[in-house]
Formats: structure tokens, C-alpha cells, sequence
């Protein structure tokens, strides 16, 4: 992986309304350093959008429009439309949403908008679960999760959906995973999707989420680099849909990842292998998808 | 100058000399022909605008949301589902004190599918915040757009121009399309107070706590408790430039009607025909045309309406459970009225069913021979035959 400098300057400051050991609010740091000022951000009801500050604060630099749950896709293509008819083509619209805003309720506003290629950054903070509301299941809680909907002897049995894919059959000119845990992988992409004007960029930051994890406050990075590390959340970049780059190859064992954990103390031997033959079965796809040898 | 237009192309005239900037939409017939038309002047290069194919219409309201928080001119046209579709969005957009303009083409919900005028859509959406103007004829359709534009502009309220299906929307008829000079001496161009913008960063439509939304809210009903004036304004100015005037309310021959017809969009033209016809027949009827319905002009009604004897409002949407909405609108509206008039609720033409100058006629009748409404709404021209088949 390329070594590069974390830039100093911030856009995000101290005072937000994350808990402590947020992962999103480290995303929100990381991603600012590398998009800059001149950037309007939209985001939709989520964690995010208590984060950066009630009225009349504001916890970052740039302009923010707050808009409803299912439409960070429409509501950022009509930013876009909006500064293009004023001949403001130097402004980058980003779209922050969440799993809840991406995976779920705003998926077909994202699809519609990456369909039509719209001249947008979109970005999924990933937290793999409706958090603002209290920890409530969504499509991106993975196999194996206790929620306050999936509870008790109901641990969510289906698998985690892969977004990245539904963003890879739009076709759309880039799309990367990123992890709070290699900043300087999510700054280069950051930076690399802002440089690819003209269309539609899709940046999956899996952000873990201590309060909802049942993790230590202290422990959010460790859980994200482990989550690289066992290929459970894989590092990589899709080109125009086909073009695979990996980024990184992990090879620890899932159990690592999931003992740091609460919402998978339940989880016996047995269930334990079968998420090891997921995650083996998804990195052999990965892998040959990007060319590279079979484990 | 003077061409045959339809309704549909009545607004999309009005967009195009309005110069609107971002326009987002999703089809939905009888709405269809409004968004065509658009397309083609922002392909042909008629109208220098983005038109953003969306793939909903709650999305294309957000789409619009996003523009017009960006400080352009918007515009986007619904109808029925596609108007209920929206209905989150609809309240968005008034909270974030938006001016944006929509139209909506009064058409039925389902089930049954049912694609005709019915004004329960938009009335439905009476809550929401938003400016609701009915409008008569395509001329009509035409200056309300212009001035729905002035007005939205001027209060920060989004504006819905609501047209009826087929009636309206599909009807040719000849219509005065004004020169784009004179356009641009009624309508500057839109300069916002606030707008997202790198350079000046702030957070639109953020987190609020209780010590300050109901202050929100307040504000927005104080815009709104603006509008009719502002309205009379605009209308004067738009009067001194194209020499027609249009009215919030209109009232005609009411001055000494013994019943005085309330109702809004084509069916005014309806009742128009229908009050000449009575007056002829040495029968005292009257017409009050209804324009705007939020805000409800609640001082001009009392104004034409205490002192009348009754009033026979003629409701093509129900709110079930209570009665036509005019009718339930008005009876508020007059009930603090040091004379109010009786109120006599018909229902009639749901579904894009016929409402004739005979129906009218018979609506009339029926209001003179009873001294105080019965009912709070009597259905008109119900099909006893076909209810009784569905009871056995």
C-alpha cells in the first residue's frame, strides 16, 4: 500500500454529538481531510446526521444539507443539477448516508441516481445496523448478529447484502471499500474518487459502532482493522463494474474478529465455521474477480 | 400572442417563460403531457434547464429539495400516487421554506385504478404546508404559474398549482402566451436569501431541540397568514403587465343570490353556465370561485359569505368519515361569522364521473327546497341500481 501523509487540517471538529469511540465520526474526519472545503455534503437521517451538530452548531466546515431518510441519491443529484446550472462545476457534492440510507429505505434513490451517473461522490458509512434508533437490524447486519429486532435465539440468519456489487452492476466509473482503521487507504480513495469528475463514486467506509457492538469504547479501530485483516470486510476498488483492485489481503481467522465483539457471544463452534465459510467462499470470489491466485 | 393549448402545456409555457433552472420529475398520467413538454424545451434548448429523470416521485421532490436549497429556480409535476408518493417530501420542503413551484393534475387514488379528476389527492395534502392554488381554465393555468412563482418567492413557500385531469390538463382551448419581456419585467430572477455554498458553510434543515421548532413552525404560519395579501399584490402587478387579474376568490352575482354555489377548478365553469341559465329562469344564484385553498381565505369568505342565506358547495373529494373538504373547510371558516349562511355539502363527479350544468341545476334545487341543511354532504347521482346489486 502506498504511503501517504495524513494532511493536518481538519474539517471536522471537536464538540460533534458521536459517542465515544464512533466510528463514524472517524470516517467523517479522515474523509474531510481528503475531500477539502469546497464540497457540499448532503446526508440523510442517520447517526451522521446528529453527529455534526443541532442547531445552531455545526461540527464541520463545509455547507450540509440534512434531508430525509430515503433520498440522499435524488437530493444530492439536484445539489449537483443546481450548482451545474449556476456553473459551479469545481464543488463536489458528497452524499454521507448510512447502511439504513444506502443498503435499505435509500437504495432506490442511490440506485436511481448512480443509474443516471449522476457527478457525485455517494458514500456508505457502515455500521451494519440501525444505530440512531437503538441497534435495529438492516440488510447490512451480517450473519450471525444479535439486534434489538433480531434477539435472543433470533440472531439474524441471512447474509450481509453486498452493496458493492449492486454498485458494480450499475457500472458506475468507481467504487472502493475503506476502513477507519488504514486512513491513509481511505484518503487515497477519497482523493481518488474527487479526481474522477464526470460520474457517479461510491465509497463503502465500514465504521464500526462500539455502542451498538458491544465493544469497548477504545476498541472501534482494533474491531475495523480486524474486520481487513480476517476478510471480512475486504479492501478493494471496482472500475467501471470489472475492473478488480485489491488492496489488501488478510490472513486471520474470523474468530479473531468476532470474540472482540458482544453481538456474537451467542454464536457456537458450529456457527462459528460457517461464517468462516462465507467469508472463504466471498474472498475466493473477490480474488478471482481481480485476477489474482485462489487462496 | 394567442394559441390553442392544453392545459398540460398551459404550465409548461409558464415553466419555460418562468425560466425555472432544475426540474425533476417521474411520469404519472394524466401529468404526463406537463413533463413532455419540458423535456422537449430543455433538449430543443427552449428552456436552458436540467431535467432530472428520477427514478420516484418522492425522489424527484428530494431532487427538487436539493436544488432549490442550492438557490435555482424549481419546478416538478405530480398527480394522485405519485402526489401521495411524495407526501414526506412535501413537508420537507416547507420546512426548509423553499420556493418551489409544482403542479399537480387532479386525478383519483385507487384502488380501483382510476386515472380521472378527483380532488382528493391534493386536498389530502392540505397539512403540508404548501400554498394550493385551483385553477379554472388554461388560462388560468397559465398566469397562476407566473404568479405562483412571485409568490412562493416572496414568502419562501413552496406553491402546488392544481389543474383537474382530462378536463383541464387534456383540453385544448385558446390561450394568451405572453411575450418572454414581459415575463421577465413580472418574474426577476430568483435571488435567494440562503443557499448551500462552500464559502459560506452552514447546516440546512439540521437537528432542532424543542426550544426552538415551535418557533420554526410559528414562522411558517405566519408566511402562510401572509400570502392572501401578498397574493393581491403580485395579481395587481401581474394585472399592470399582461391586463388580466387574477383573484384569491371570486365572487359573482353573489351581491343578492339566495344561493351562492362554492366550488373550484373546471367545475367553476360548470356552475358559471349553470348560474346564467337560473338567473334567466329569474332564479337568484350566485358563484363564488375558489383559487386558493391554503391558506384558506378565511377573512375574504366572510366577507362575501355572512349574510348570505345558503351555500351550496359542490365537493368533488371526500374526506370519509367527515364530508366534502370545501364543505367542511367553509363551515369552519364561517362559523365565528356574526350571520353565517347555511351550508349545504354536495359530493358529486368522483372518478372523473360528469358534473354537468343539469347537475348543478339539480344541486340548486335541491338546496331551495330544504329551508337548513339535513345532511352534513348529500352524494349526487349515485347509481342506486349498482349499490343495491353490491348488497345482495
Amino acid at each position: 500500500m502506498a504511503q501517504l501523509k495524513v494532511p493536518d487540517q481538519d474539517y471536522f471538529h471537536p464538540g460533534h454529538l458521536g459517542c465515544p469511540g464512533c466510528g463514524a465520526a472517524i470516517a467523517i474526519k479522515f474523509a474531510l481531510k481528503a475531500l477539502g472545503k469546497n464540497i457540499v455534503m448532503v446526508i440523510p437521517a442517520s447517526c451522521a446526521s446528529i453527529i455534526v451538530g443541532p442547531y445552531p452548531h455545526s461540527a464541520v466546515d463545509v455547507p450540509v444539507l440534512h434531508t430525509a431518510f430515503a433520498t440522499a441519491g435524488a437530493a444530492a443529484s439536484g445539489v449537483r443539477a443546481a450548482l451545474d446550472m449556476k456553473g459551479d462545476t469545481e464543488t463536489t457534492v458528497v452524499s454521507w448516508a448510512g447502511d439504513g440510507g444506502t443498503f435499505d429505505i435509500g437504495f432506490q434513490s442511490l440506485s436511481g441516481a448512480v443509474e443516471r451517473n449522476e457527478d457525485c461522490i455517494f458514500v456508505c458509512y457502515d455500521n451494519e445496523a440501525y444505530m440512531n434508533t437503538g441497534v435495529q437490524r438492516s440488510s447490512s447486519t451480517p450473519f450471525g448478529v444479535r439486534t434489538t429486532t433480531t434477539p435472543g435465539q433470533d440472531w439474524k440468519r441471512t447474509r450481509k447484502k453486498n452493496i458493492m456489487e449492486t454498485m458494480a452492476a450499475h457500472r458506475i466509473p468507481y467504487a472502493a471499500t475503506a476502513s477507519i482503521a488504514f486512513p491513509e487507504d481511505l484518503i487515497a480513495k477519497f482523493e481518488k474518487a474527487k479526481e474522477k469528475r464526470g460520474g457517479s463514486r461510491f465509497i463503502h467506509i465500514f465504521a464500526s459502532c462500539a455502542t451498538g457492538w458491544g465493544a469497548p469504547s477504545d476498541a472501534s479501530v482494533k474491531i475495523a482493522r480486524l474486520a481487513v485483516q480476517t476478510n471480512i470486510f475486504p479492501l478493494y476498488e471496482i472500475e467501471d463494474g470489472n475492473r478488480y483492485i485489491l488492496n489488501y489481503k488478510g490472513e486471520c481467522r474470523v474468530e479473531e474478529y468476532l470474540q472482540t465483539q458482544g453481538r456474537f457471544q451467542h454464536l457456537g463452534t458450529e456457527d462459528i465455521s460457517r461464517i468462516q465459510g462465507m467469508v472463504s467462499e466471498d474472498w475466493s470470489t473477490l480474488l478471482r474477480k481481480a485476477g489474482e491466485a485462489p487462496p | 400572442m394567442k394559441q390553442v393549448a392544453e392545459g398540460s402545456q398551459a404550465v409548461s409555457e409558464a415553466v419555460r417563460l418562468a425560466k425555472v433552472q432544475v426540474i425533476a420529475a417521474y411520469p404519472i398520467t394524466p401529468q404526463t403531457h406537463i413533463v413532455e413538454n419540458l423535456s422537449e424545451h430543455c433538449a430543443s434548448g427552449a428552456l436552458n434547464a436540467r431535467f432530472i429523470c428520477v427514478e420516484s416521485e418522492h425522489s424527484a421532490m428530494a431532487a427538487i429539495i436539493g436544488a432549490a436549497s442550492s438557490g435555482v429556480r424549481t419546478f416538478t409535476a405530480s398527480s394522485s400516487h405519485g402526489l401521495a408518493y411524495m407526501h414526506e417530501l412535501l413537508h420537507w420542503a416547507s420546512g426548509a421554506r423553499l420556493p418551489i413551484v409544482m403542479a399537480d393534475v387532479n386525478r383519483a387514488l385507487g384502488p380501483g385504478w382510476n386515472i380521472w379528476l378527483d380532488q382528493t389527492d391534493s386536498l389530502s395534502q392540505r397539512d403540508t404546508g404548501w400554498i394550493q392554488l385551483y385553477c379554472e381554465d388554461s388560462q388560468d393555468v397559465l398566469d397562476t404559474t407566473l404568479i405562483a412563482y412571485r409568490l412562493a418567492e416572496s414568502v419562501n413557500l413552496p406553491v402546488m398549482i392544481v389543474l383537474d385531469a382530462f378536463f383541464l390538463s387534456h383540453t385544448y382551448e385558446p390561450v394568451d402566451i405572453p411575450d418572454q419581456k414581459q415575463v421577465d419585467a413580472f418574474l426577476p430572477p430568483l435571488s435567494p436569501r440562503f443557499q448551500l455554498d462552500p464559502a459560506n458553510p452552514a447546516c440546512f434543515n439540521q437537528f432542532v431541540a424543542p426550544q426552538a421548532y415551535m418557533e420554526m413552525r410559528y414562522n411558517i404560519q405566519t408566511a402562510m397568514q401572509q400570502v392572501p395579501e401578498s397574493f393581491r399584490q403580485i395579481a395587481r402587478d401581474f394585472k399592470s403587465i399582461f391586463g388580466r387579474h387574477p383573484h384569491l376568490a371570486e365572487d359573482i352575482q353573489c351581491d343578492d343570490a339566495e344561493i351562492v354555489f362554492v366550488t373550484a377548478g373546471t367545475t367553476v365553469s360548470t356552475c358559471r353556465q349553470a348560474v346564467d341559465r337560473l338567473r334567466r329562469a329569474g332564479e337568484k344564484a350566485g358563484l363564488l370561485k375558489l383559487k386558493m385553498f391554503r391558506p384558506f381565505p378565511v377573512d375574504f369568505l366572510r366577507q362575501i359569505l355572512n349574510g348570505q342565506q345558503k351555500i351550496a358547495v359542490v365537493d368533488r373529494n371526500c374526506s370519509f368519515g367527515a364530508s366534502g373538504i370545501f364543505a367542511q373547510e367553509l363551515r369552519a371558516a364561517l362559523y365565528n361569522a356574526q350571520a353565517p349562511p347555511g351550508i349545504f355539502g354536495y359530493i358529486a363527479g368522483l372518478g372523473g364521473r360528469d358534473v354537468t350544468p343539469e347537475t348543478i341545476e339539480d344541486i340548486y334545487w335541491q338546496t331551495k327546497n330544504e329551508d337548513r341543511p339535513q345532511t352534513e354532504n348529500k352524494w349526487i347521482g349515485l347509481d342506486q341500481e349498482t349499490l343495491k346489486s353490491w348488497r345482495n
